[in-house]
């Protein structure tokens, strides 16, 4: 059961990219692998105004994520509470975590040369922090949403 | 061990408060200031680590060995170089005066030691960029209120309607000042946003008036006329601590708001919308009077009006309005002291004019376009040199050709900076300051509703042989014998002379990076608002009485701006969020995210040029061209065409930003000395650009 999720505000968002660069600072990604992705329409005009809204995405955390299995070195793990990791020691780079993802959401860090995906900022959130990229976004227009059964 | 410092960003001159983590002596963490940004930062200032970890900056002092601009440096000790900078500076004050020496910045908190230095010489030439930015804005402010453009905050947060002139702020980003934004939005708040082209900020607009290039003024005029026709304004207000209304009502009699649609290619039904929208909601509505404004040869009247619509609103010390940029005095409390006020006034003229031969400019800085005149005319005395601290001029400044041919005539140029500047490429020394994260600065007050002392706190020693400007100003001084006027050895000697008088000690800054001076924003009782204002006749002057002694008519008879000819456009040009200017241009982690500009054309306007998006085209005047990418768009008015400002940048070390993209100012061919006369502003948005689909776009496919 997923415990987590990202929720972007559209109407707070500016698409100023900062999340991007909060993300890759935090885990001190080289230029390469971007883990979220702030991306758009094209423009439309809403009563006089050209309008578009922006989306977020990272990794989905998938409730039944085809990128675990697939790992060869067991690296690619989900937590108890839902969070779909990369354990780097453990992993070797073969990149079947991309090839089988539907969104190709793994990416390889050039530098270590291992996968490489949004973790929630796991190491945060153990902590009681809230993930770079909600902790840091200019305009506070993403949440860290902590999801309650019902 | 992690530690926190607390300090300021400086990826751009917003400088915002951050937080900084550091563990083993790296940076491993950057937040906003949780006390006043609750974490948020932008894209550049997290890109501050990727700026620490950057080679392809200035590592060591460098000295130029081959011809100006070729790039042959020899990298020295500071011993070395400052000797040798000394040297020259005494060999041209001996000779010509030490009003021939100039210096230049980008204004700012901490330039005290950089103005002092050039003070204690007994230089009066200090400048700086504004004549590419807020020059109008200020000059306009000065006219209506006698009070300087930042004497004034906008407390945007509050207020019920927000009007904006071009002023791109979400992207030409505050990052305290976006969250007010979209606060004021959460609470159901207006935004009505007025440019040539669609911004980030226009999508957050509850109204969006798409103009034709440079008729801002024409727009302002039937917004006056539509306020005052509708008894949408403030009477009492307007009556009690104004003059000059019924100059004003009867000039603007004619500049209806049919006329104004018409001029400005808008719908009056929309415009009369607006005027009601703002019945509904004055006095909290804001008429922002704009920030970087050197853009046409009306803008100084364009801002004039916005200040005066404010006027009309009545908005001035009031919640959700415009609220009097508080001091330390304001508080109760005694300021700081700077280096500068210790040091007598130099008694030579202005080399700009500004002051003597032009007497309606503010003397403050002057304006730096003027001192390019004087440079080549050795009139009224000869330049010999030129500093320029955190100064890009060649970037910010139009047509670099002619501004190159006037520096030749100078002997010693300094760059003091981060980075290569353009400007540092051309020099005969750079003097690398030490990055932001790498050292630390004076203190300073940051005035406003609610003022608060503040100062930059060094995170991590330099990585390369660089130095902070304190420091640097301080070791020239001495060699030139006017050490006594900076009396510090360390930053610690500087904060605790700044501090004395107040009675605070550095200890205070360490908690949360600041000092506040009040616990509330400070608004004046209602019976002091007539005494605040700084004019001739102590009053709000909707016609200026100094300007009207100068000879000049505030109220100024609209003129339509020229239609470009065929094939040709406006060349407008604006910022990103992720990019400050040029100075970030060559940030990994920022290039990764913009590589590079392009060009917007509208689509009507690229279907009969037989451009497609994507396509190279060619951009030229005057015998300058570029080549760069078409962004085939709706969004823009057929008459401009736009890029982001910064790049096509050429200095060969820094090798991602190198000839990437166009850069607007090169293309501003002969607009050097094309000056709003009344508010000394640059007219960047008066020259057009011929626009082609380039013989680089591929001709055939030889691939299958
Ligand atoms: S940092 Fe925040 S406002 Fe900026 S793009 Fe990301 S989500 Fe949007
Ligand atoms: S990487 Fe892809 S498959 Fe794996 S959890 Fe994320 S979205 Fe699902
Ligand atoms: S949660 Fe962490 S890893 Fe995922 S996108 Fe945000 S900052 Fe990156
Ligand atoms: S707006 Fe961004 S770059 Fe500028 S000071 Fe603030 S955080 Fe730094």
């Amino acid at each position: 059961m997923n415990t987590y999720l990202i929720y972007l505000n559209s109407k707070r968002c500016i698409g100023c990219h900062g999340c991007e660069v909060h993300c890759k600072t935090n885990k001190s990604l080289p230029v390469g692998p971007i883990l979220c992705e702030i991306s758009h329409e094209p423009l439309r005009s809403a009563r006089g105004v050209p309008k578009t809204v922006f989306s977020f995405r990272s990794c989905y955390h998938c409730e039944d994520p085809q990128c675990v299995p697939v790992c060869p070195a067991n690296a690619m793990q989900k937590r108890a509470d839902g969070i779909v990791h990369v354990d780097q020691e453990k992993c070797i780079g073969c990149m079947a975590c991309q090839n089988v993802c539907p969104w190709s959401i793994p990416q390889l860090n050039p530098v270590s040369g291992k996968a490489i995906k949004c973790d929630y900022c796991l190491d945060r959130v153990d902590l009681g922090l809230k993930p770079a990229c909600v902790s840091k976004c200019t305009t506070h227009a993403l949440k860290f949403v902590r999801l309650v059964e019902v | 061990m992690s530690n926190t410092v607390f300090s300021l960003c400086g990826m751009c001159t917003v400088r915002c408060p951050i937080r900084v983590e550091v563990e083993n002596g790296q940076v491993t963490w950057i937040e906003g200031n949780p006390h006043i940004l609750d974490g948020a930062l932008c894209a550049k200032g997290s890109a501050g680590l990727a700026l620490l970890a950057d080679d392809e900056r200035p590592q060591q002092p460098l000295i130029r060995r081959g011809g100006r601009g070729a790039g042959r440096w020899e990298g020295v000790s500071w011993e070395i170089v400052l000797d040798f900078v000394a040297e020259k500076l005494k060999g041209i004050i001996a000779r010509d005066g030490a009003r021939s020496v100039i210096l230049s910045c980008r204004g700012g908190p901490f330039i005290d030691p950089a103005r002092a230095f050039l003070k204690a010489l007994g230089s009066p030439n200090f400048t700086d960029h504004d004549s590419a930015c807020g020059r109008n804005v200020h000059h306009a402010s000065l006219s209506v209120y006698g009070l300087g453009r930042v004497d004034l905050a906008y407390d945007i947060k509050n207020t019920k309607h927000l009007v904006l002139f071009g002023r791109n702020l979400l992207e030409a980003l505050k990052v305290g000042e976006a969250n007010q934004v979209l606060d004021m939005l959460d609470a159901g708040g207006r935004l009505t946003y007025v440019d040539v082209r669609q911004t980030i900020t226009g999508l957050k607009a509850t109204r969006f008036f798409q103009v034709r290039p440079g008729t801002d003024y024409a727009l302002t005029l039937g917004m006056i006329q539509g306020v005052i026709k509708a008894g949408a304004y403030d009477q009492e207000f307007v009556s009690r601590y104004s003059t000059g209304f019924d100059q004003l009502a009867a000039f603007v009699e004619p500049y209806t708001i049919e006329w104004a649609a018409q001029e400005c290619g808008i719908k009056a039904k929309s415009l009369h919308g607006f005027i009601d929208e703002l019945g509904e909601d004055r006095p909290k509505v804001i008429f922002h009077p704009g920030w970087m404004l050197a853009r046409y040869r009306d803008s100084f009247y364009a801002s004039r009006n916005l200040h005066l619509l404010n006027v009309l609103m009545g908005n001035i010390e009031i919640k959700g309005g415009q609220i009097l940029a508080k001091g330390a005095k304001d508080c109760g409390k005694k300021g700081i002291r700077n280096l500068v006020d210790g040091i007598p006034q130099p008694t030579e003229k202005r080399a700009d004019g500004v002051g003597w031969k032009h007497t309606r400019f503010d003397k403050g800085p002057g304006l730096f376009q003027l001192f390019y005149e004087t440079m080549q005319t050795a009139d009224p005395y000869p330049l010999k040199s030129l500093f320029c601290y955190r100064h890009d001029p060649l970037t910010c400044f139009p047509d670099p050709a002619a501004q190159k041919q006037a520096l030749d005539h100078l002997d010693l140029i300094v760059s003091i900076d981060t980075h290569y500047s353009e400007f540092g490429w051309y020099s005969d020394v750079i003097l690398p300051e030490s990055v932001y994260l790498e050292r630390d600065c004076g203190i300073s007050i940051q005035k406003g509703p609610k003022p608060r002392l503040i100062y930059r706190r060094q995170a991590v020693a330099p990585r390369f042989d660089t130095k902070p400007g304190w420091w640097i100003f301080q070791q020239l001084a001495e060699r030139l014998g006017v050490g006594q006027y900076f009396p510090y050895q360390t930053i610690e000697d500087l904060w605790a002379w700044q501090l004395e008088p107040t009675g605070l000690t550095i200890a205070d800054f360490e908690q949360k990076g600041f000092v506040d001076l009040a616990d509330k924003p400070v608004l004046l009782a209602l019976d002091k608002l007539a005494n605040i204002y700084k004019t001739p006749s102590g009053k709000i002057e909707m016609v200026s009485e100094k300007l009207t002694k100068e000879g000049i008519a505030t109220l100024k008879p609209y003129a339509s701006p020229l239609k470009p000819p065929e094939g040709m456009f406006r060349l407008v040009f604006g910022r990103t969020a992720v990019n400050s200017h040029g100075h970030t241009i060559n940030n990994p982690l920022l290039h990764e995210l913009l590589p590079t500009n392009t060009l917007w054309i509208n689509k009507r306007e690229a279907v009969k040029l037989g451009i497609s998006d994507g396509d190279w085209v060619d951009v030229s005047a005057d015998g300058v061209s570029g080549v760069i990418k078409a962004k085939v768009t709706e969004f823009i008015h057929p008459e401009a065409v736009y890029c982001i400002h910064g790049f096509g940048r050429q200095v060969p070390l820094q090798s991602r930003a190198y000839h990437a993209g166009l850069s607007d100012q090169k293309l501003q061919v002969g607009l050097l000395n094309d000056m709003d006369p009344v508010g000394g502003g640059l007219c960047l948005c008066e020259g057009f650009v011929e626009v082609r689909r380039s013989s680089n776009n591929l001709k055939r496919s030889v691939e299958l």
